[in-house]
């Protein structure tokens, strides 16, 4: 509770810029009783926090207590009206299948496909390997914007638009994730799979036994990337569907939020849906999401 | 070279096995290297690279997608320039970008700094600062039409409060694009930070502490010690945000969908109209490509300044 015990806690884990300013005027006039930081950093975090707050708290109002003036932040009974009319006038449920159903095959995918590239690449030699690892770098330097008008003719050419199938293919294995993966794989010490190789292993068995299980915070990383990526994914569904009966829950919030301008506690029930299982995936995992968003950004 | 001394190493533990050996481990292992990468980098190449040079032939023709693609050469690349809704797009998203970049970049490393020290609550605040990162565009958009909403939404709310005058925001053309930029810094700027925070892991304790003994403030030691020695990330903040910025898409089709009155069209926005609403998909991919370039060329620009800049440095 005192400002004293700040400094020698901080030690322990990061110590640089432990002390507050507080403590290091020379002669403080008066003294709060804690840290000043919180001055500067409590009002942000309610900054950020607070469109999170009030769409939870939106979703579960009647709404006579946001069109009331001023609006009421707090509801004054919960109601589920919000999500039962979310139930009622949109394919919410439909929605969330397909965001389901791509995000998982888009996850696994990318944790096979991109292990086993990103060991390939790493480990094994055979002609062509320089050629086609330049390839797939090169490629996180495209942007969507290049991509999205022939990618849509040859998914038309392939009848592949208006399916879930064109959802996830673009997202079946990730320049990233080969990387990222590549990256790992050329850390670990090759000794521990020359123990494997003389006992006749294959090279899958090597992958899959020895190395694959010390490369789980990379996977966590991939898997997560790729989560957050395809679940949020909104430029190519809105050119690859048009059905809403395939629609994701991205696209289908989004359109679904010209529909029904002023419903607000429906809106935000569907807002709610969207966002929570990731959501709920931060606050579990916060420390493999930070990995994952300092490592999109330092490799991406 | 180093896959030789394994190799070398088996056959050692192994005396016994003979040469012919080596040559069909070699040809197992070309076998399984292509076996293992090729799924991935069918993937990511012919879904990356393939379109991209499909885009460069797309970009000298006119095809509306049905109908007979016609060779017109650098046609579509003249009519840039005389396109003044192009021009627009593109003065939007310069002022989309001069506001957002060096704003998250300074206010990420800002921020880093205040939430980079153990003090009560630090699991708290960061958390809230973070977690917007895994909202999306239409979330994020929802949000922002909520709470910038001239009737219900907070923001005026709070502003009747105080007795000041309503204001359109997202309603109104010359407001609408600030408000881009704020709701984007609510659910990017915890990604600078982050980025930042690593960095600062990693900036020299005792170079701090022995500046801290001779009496230099809290400032100089940010100013001469922190901001040096993070310099590298900052250019790839840099770098990474300006990108963002141009590509701005989502947010905008969630939210204004260009509006009022075409004030918030950005490039990408624009491309996608024309390419997906116009159905030029020849002058769309001639506008991708261009921004590409652009983009590139800015990119190895930002590079080597930071390289020269580093150089002069002591390390």
């Amino acid at each position: 509770m005192s400002t004293t015990t700040d400094s020698t806690r901080s030690r322990r884990i990061t110590p640089p810029e432990s002390d507050s300013p507080s403590e290091r005027s020379s002669k403080p006039r008066w003294q709060l009783p804690f840290s000043a930081w919180h001055l500067l950093l409590a009002p942000i975090a309610v900054l950020f926090a607070f469109p999170f707050v009030q769409m939870i708290m939106v979703s579960f109002m009647p709404s006579r207590d946001i069109n009331r003036l001023p609006p009421r932040f707090v509801p004054t009974t919960i109601t589920l009206d919000g999500y039962r009319g979310l139930l009622e006038r949109s394919d919410i449920l439909i929605w969330l299948m397909n965001t389901v159903i791509v995000s998982t095959v888009a996850v696994g995918s990318n944790v096979v496909l991109c292990s086993l590239a990103g060991y390939g690449f790493a480990r094994l030699r055979f002609r062509g390997r320089n050629l086609s690892f330049l390839a797939v770098l090169g490629t996180i330097m495209i942007p969507i914007q290049l991509l999205m008008i022939p990618t849509y003719v040859l998914f038309s050419r392939l009848q592949l638009l208006n399916s879930l199938a064109a959802l996830v293919v673009p997202w079946l294995a990730t320049a990233f994730g080969v990387f990222l993966m590549r990256q790992f794989f050329l850390s670990v010490p090759r000794e521990l799979e020359e123990a494997g190789l003389l006992d006749g292993a294959s090279r899958l068995q090597i992958l899959w036994r020895i190395v694959l299980p010390l490369a789980r915070p990379s996977l966590m990383t991939l898997a997560i990337f790729t989560l957050v990526g395809s679940w949020n994914d909104l430029i190519w569904p809105v050119i690859a569907i048009s059905d809403s009966h395939l629609f994701t829950l991205q696209i289908g919030l989004a359109n679904f939020q010209g529909v029904r301008r002023t419903e607000w506690s429906l809106l935000m029930a569907g807002n709610v849906v969207a966002v929570l299982p990731l959501l709920v995936g931060f606050l579990v995992a916060q420390k493999h999401f930070l990995a994952t968003m300092s490592n999109t950004g330092l490799k991406g | 070279m180093a896959r030789g001394s394994t190799i070398d190493a088996e056959a050692a533990a192994a005396p016994a096995s003979p040469s012919a050996k080596r040559g069909t481990a070699r040809g197992a292992e070309q076998l399984a290297g292509v076996a293992f990468v090729a799924p991935a980098v069918l993937v990511i190449v012919g879904l990356g690279l393939f379109p991209a040079a499909w885009a460069g032939l797309l970009a000298l023709q006119k095809w509306n997608g049905f109908s007979e693609p016609r060779f017109i050469g650098t046609d579509n690349f003249l009519r840039m320039g005389r396109d003044p809704d192009l021009v627009s797009a593109a003065w939007h998203t310069l002022l989309y970008t001069a506001l957002f970049m060096p704003i998250s970049v300074v206010g990420g490393l800002l921020l880093a700094v205040a939430l980079n020290r153990r003090i009560r609550f630090m699991g708290l605040y960061r958390t809230a600062i973070f977690v917007p990162y895994v909202a999306s565009a239409a979330v994020t958009g929802l949000l922002a039409n909520f709470v910038f909403n001239p009737e219900v939404g907070v923001v005026n709310n709070l502003l009747r409060v105080l007795g000041l005058s309503q204001q359109g925001w997202l309603e109104d053309p010359t407001q609408a694009i600030f408000v881009l930029v704020v709701m984007s810094m609510w659910g990017q700027l915890g990604f600078v930070t982050v980025v930042y925070l690593a960095a600062l892991q990693d900036v020299d304790k005792a170079c701090l502490e022995a500046a801290e003994v001779d009496g230099a403030g809290a400032v100089q030691r940010f100013r001469h010690i922190t901001v040096p020695q993070v310099a590298p990330v900052t250019a790839f903040v840099v770098i990474w945000q300006t990108i963002q910025c141009i590509q701005l898409f989502d947010l905008v089709y969630t939210t204004t969908r260009g509006g009022p009155i075409g004030a918030t069209t950005t490039l990408v926005y624009y491309l996608w109209e024309q390419a997906f609403r116009q159905l030029n998909f020849g002058y769309g991919s001639a506008i991708a490509w261009v921004l590409f370039i652009v983009t590139m060329v800015m990119t190895l620009v930002l590079v080597a300044i930071q390289r020269h800049r580093g150089g002069e440095q002591p390390a």
